[in-house]
């Protein structure tokens, strides 16, 4: 087999609840500040998406019209990779660009889903009840607003990116994978480019559901990751994260630049009803990614739900000269986007020559000073799947 | 392809399922698992025969998927019980909390005039943490890793009516990069609820001939109206030829090759021009290093909606010119209605066994040929053929469009 293309992040889009594009989050990250609302779903603490006009990237209005906000955020996020790989509109490009997307589904119409339930508490209702109410509520196009592989078609029809379209599901694990797949395709050579991400939307009550049925999402008030120690849980945040990651010799023929290399992207499925199963599956994967330093830094995507994050935080406490910065104190936790948000911000990092500082009151996250050259993205599932990717200085 | 399994309305395995597909019976029926009141389609391919305590279209999947794998794994003999070699690939619906289990939810609600807080205020605490598990997106995936002891991550995708191919194509793409020697596909669809009734009804996507309901799946028929929604499982075991020649597996078929091309046209419509799934046929072609006059049978997509089915002809026309009138084609959803999730796998799973009885199964339901659509098709009576290699296509909502060509040996 011949040896591994060398893989390169030559392109990233970010819009979340610190706004959007590279500037802007490296000056809000330099800052400390985290963009929370603790009112508007109290007790629940969430993450909204910054204020933005989508114009810029989905210039039609029936496109946006065709959308709920978390395919609106990826089509813009999208758009924003592109543009910062330069790639945008160069059709013979897009034409054969491959796409994996992680997804969950989209936004419910929670009016019509609240008087649904309301009507049937109240009793007596007719046996046809539910089809009724659904066939006259709901709009029709909202279907396509919530299939997870339209983030995809949105993107396929905004955007043009029409080689393949694939979308992974499962939470977090689906955007580990989405990543690992990607890699694996242009390291063998069968693919030359890819554009790689996912979107959430943390502003939502009927996603809170899920998560508050196993008592997983935050209530507040808010709390750093690390300082959640009495009250675990997870904000549910928002961002649209992605990738556009090329073979090294397909980006030099084009004159791209790199922000980065993906150097390896490594996934597992612990036993999670063994105690430790996390730390175990985390030690197990570290050696694969051929870490060489010490002193490198890691961005996780811990979530602050237990006892997954326990069990990570006793791997990292077993590297102790690790610069840890945590995804979820920032931006909360954007679940099929946490690994895609961690990948983007170590490719950012390394490119401007300089972790971020710490945010963290506990101490856990050390400052760490000299540019970067090796930096872990770990993800770790609140429920399920973890993974783990290396992002090293192109040399 | 050493093992299949395959579940749908017209049975459980492969011996029931060819056996009544190939006498041109159909599984569609009146929907009995819900009221029917307000609705405009009320028939569907409903796997009635396979019962979940309690039910959920999350817990029918996965169960549908069980019955379709160990189907699958017995006749591959690969690994052992709870040891599969290699990872899992899983075409699966989205996933949400469904409407038995929220209404139970807010039935615990005491106050009058609820929302979103309210009810909220009641999931926690445990006493619905199960509902947490059973709808994660990652949950049938899960069960399937653990139970079979498949390898590494299990990847669950949709790429809506392609997601069954869509697997394939990942287990193929793993395996000839050398980093497994097997990989296990699965894809399954339990969706026959209201609400996903009601939703594809409101993109009229649906036939509303609902009598008598087994005539409503008519595909390349003039009178044909729309898909029928439809349940269902398959499982292909995957191996390299080379490893599984080395352990004396018999090989039921090959994957000679599988392509994608995305269609930018539209969220539920096809490009008119058919461009995108004739460069997806293309590409599959050039893949398997094939020319088109070596395809001997198409296993269509053919929902029985009035565009697929008209895109599908100008495609093929496009592709295999001249030969086309030259190719047998058939689409097993007249049969076995649309298997939506699963579809790419039950029809791969049929393909295949196409090429080992060598008989071509029928599109029944075909009294009134579409003259748009001149294909050949084989109509109502399965025909006995000499088949080396089935293309099988799936064209999806979303612009997902996907391929495959099986055939007997390698090419």
């Amino acid at each position: 087999m011949a040896e591994p293309k060398e893989v390169w992040i030559t392109g990233i889009g970010l819009l979340s609840s610190l706004g959007e594009g590279l500037d802007a989050h490296w000056e809000a990250l330099a800052a400390k500040r985290v963009n929370v609302d603790d009112k508007r779903l109290a007790p629940y603490i969430v993450h909204p998406i910054a204020p933005v006009s989508f114009d810029a990237q989905i210039p039609k209005k029936g496109d946006q019209r065709q959308m709920e906000t978390w395919q609106r955020i990826g089509t813009y996020a999208a758009g924003l990779a592109l543009d910062s790989a330069g790639v945008k509109g160069n059709q013979e490009i897009l034409s054969r660009m491959d796409m994996i997307i992680a997804a969950g589904g989209g936004e419910r119409d929670l009016n019509v889903d609240i008087a649904i339930l309301n009507a049937d508490a109240q009793g007596n209702q007719p046996p046809g009840f539910l089809n009724e109410k659904l066939m006259n509520e709901l709009r029709p196009t909202l279907f396509l607003a919530q299939l997870s592989n339209l983030l995809a078609g949105n993107i396929a029809i905004v955007h043009g990116v029409c080689g393949t379209s694939r979308t992974f599901m499962g939470e977090e694990a689906s955007s580990i994978d989405a990543a690992r797949i990607a890699v694996a395709r242009i390291e063998a050579g069968q693919s030359d480019i890819a554009l790689v991400g996912a979107a959430h939307n943390g502003d939502r009550g009927d996603l809170l559901i899920l998560y508050e049925f196993a008592d997983f999402a935050l209530k507040g008030p808010y709390a750093p990751v690390w300082a959640r120690n009495d009250r675990p849980g997870f904000a549910i945040g928002s961002a649209g994260a992605f990738l556009v990651m090329e073979s090294r010799e397909h980006a030099e023929a084009r004159g791209a630049k790199p922000y980065a290399k993906l150097t390896r992207v490594v996934a597992d499925l612990a036993q999670r009803k063994q105690p430790g199963a996390v730390t175990r599956s985390l030690q197990a994967m570290w050696p694969k990614l051929g870490v060489s330093d010490d002193n490198a830094a890691v961005i996780t995507g811990a979530t602050g739900a237990e006892p997954p994050t326990a069990e990570e935080r006793a791997f990292l406490g077993e590297h102790q000269g690790l610069a840890v910065r945590a995804t979820g104190t920032t931006f909360g936790h954007t679940m099929e986007a946490q690994f895609p948000l961690g990948l983007a911000l170590a490719a950012l990092s390394i490119s401007r020559g300089a972790l971020y500082p710490g945010n963290d009151p506990t101490g856990f996250e050390v400052e760490k000073t000299g540019a970067p050259t090796q930096i872990v993205v770990l993800g770790v599932g609140h429920w399920q799947g973890e993974g783990i990717a290396l992002v090293e200085a192109v040399s | 392809m050493t093992g299949m399994g395959i579940v749908t309305s017209l049975g459980g395995g492969k011996a029931d399922n060819w056996r009544r597909l190939t006498a041109g019976e159909s599984g569609i029926k009146t929907v009995t698992r819900f009221p029917l009141d307000g609705l405009k389609t009320t028939m569907a391919g409903a796997v009635d025969f396979v019962t979940v305590e309690p039910f959920s279209s999350t817990g029918l999947s996965q169960r549908l998927a069980e019955l379709a794998t160990d189907e699958a794994l017995e006749q591959s003999g690969i690994g052992s019980k709870g040891d599969f070699p290699g990872p899992l690939f899983l075409a699966v619906a989205p996933i949400e909390t469904e409407w038995p289990q929220r209404l139970q939810v807010a039935r615990t609600i005491a106050k009058k005039d609820f929302g979103i807080l309210d009810f909220l205020a009641v999931c926690g605490g445990g006493q619905f943490a199960h509902y947490h598990h059973r709808f994660t997106f990652g949950s049938v995936a899960l069960h399937l890793a653990e139970t079979y002891g498949t390898k590494g991550s299990p990847i669950s995708l949709s790429t809506a009516c392609a997601s069954g191919a869509t697997a394939i194509q990942l287990g193929v793409e793993a395996i000839r990069r050398g980093e497994a020697d097997a990989a296990l596909c699965v894809a399954t669809d339990g969706s026959v609820n209201p609400e996903a009734l009601v939703r594809f009804s409101l993109l009229s996507a649906l036939s509303t001939q609902n009598d008598p309901p087994q005539a409503a799946s008519k595909p390349f028929s003039k009178n044909r109206d729309g898909f029928v929604m439809a349940e269902g499982a398959g499982t292909l075991v995957l191996e390299s030829y080379d490893a599984a020649m080395a352990r004396g597996a018999r090989i039921l078929g090959v994957v000679a090759g599988c392509g994608e091309l995305t269609d930018s046209f539209h969220r539920t419509r096809s490009s008119p021009d058919g461009k995108p799934a004739i460069g997806c046929v293309r590409k599959t072609l050039a893949d398997a290093g094939m020319e088109p006059n070596q395809i001997d049978h198409i296993n269509a997509h053919g929902t029985s909606t009035p565009e697929n089915d008209k895109m599908e002809y100008l495609a093929t026309m496009a592709v295999f010119g001249d030969h086309t009138p030259n190719i047998p084609v058939s689409s097993n959803k007249s049969a076995v209605g649309h298997t939506i999730s699963a579809a790419g796998a039950v029809e791969a799973i049929f393909s295949l066994l196409t090429l080992e009885h060598q008989r071509i199964p029928p599109t029944i339901n075909y009294e009134v040929p579409d003259p748009a659509i001149p294909f050949d098709v084989v109509g109502n009576t399965a025909r006995d053929a000499r088949v080396s290699a089935v293309m099988s296509n799936s064209f999806g909502f979303g612009g997902q469009n996907a391929s495959l060509i099986l055939t007997r040996e390698p090419a």
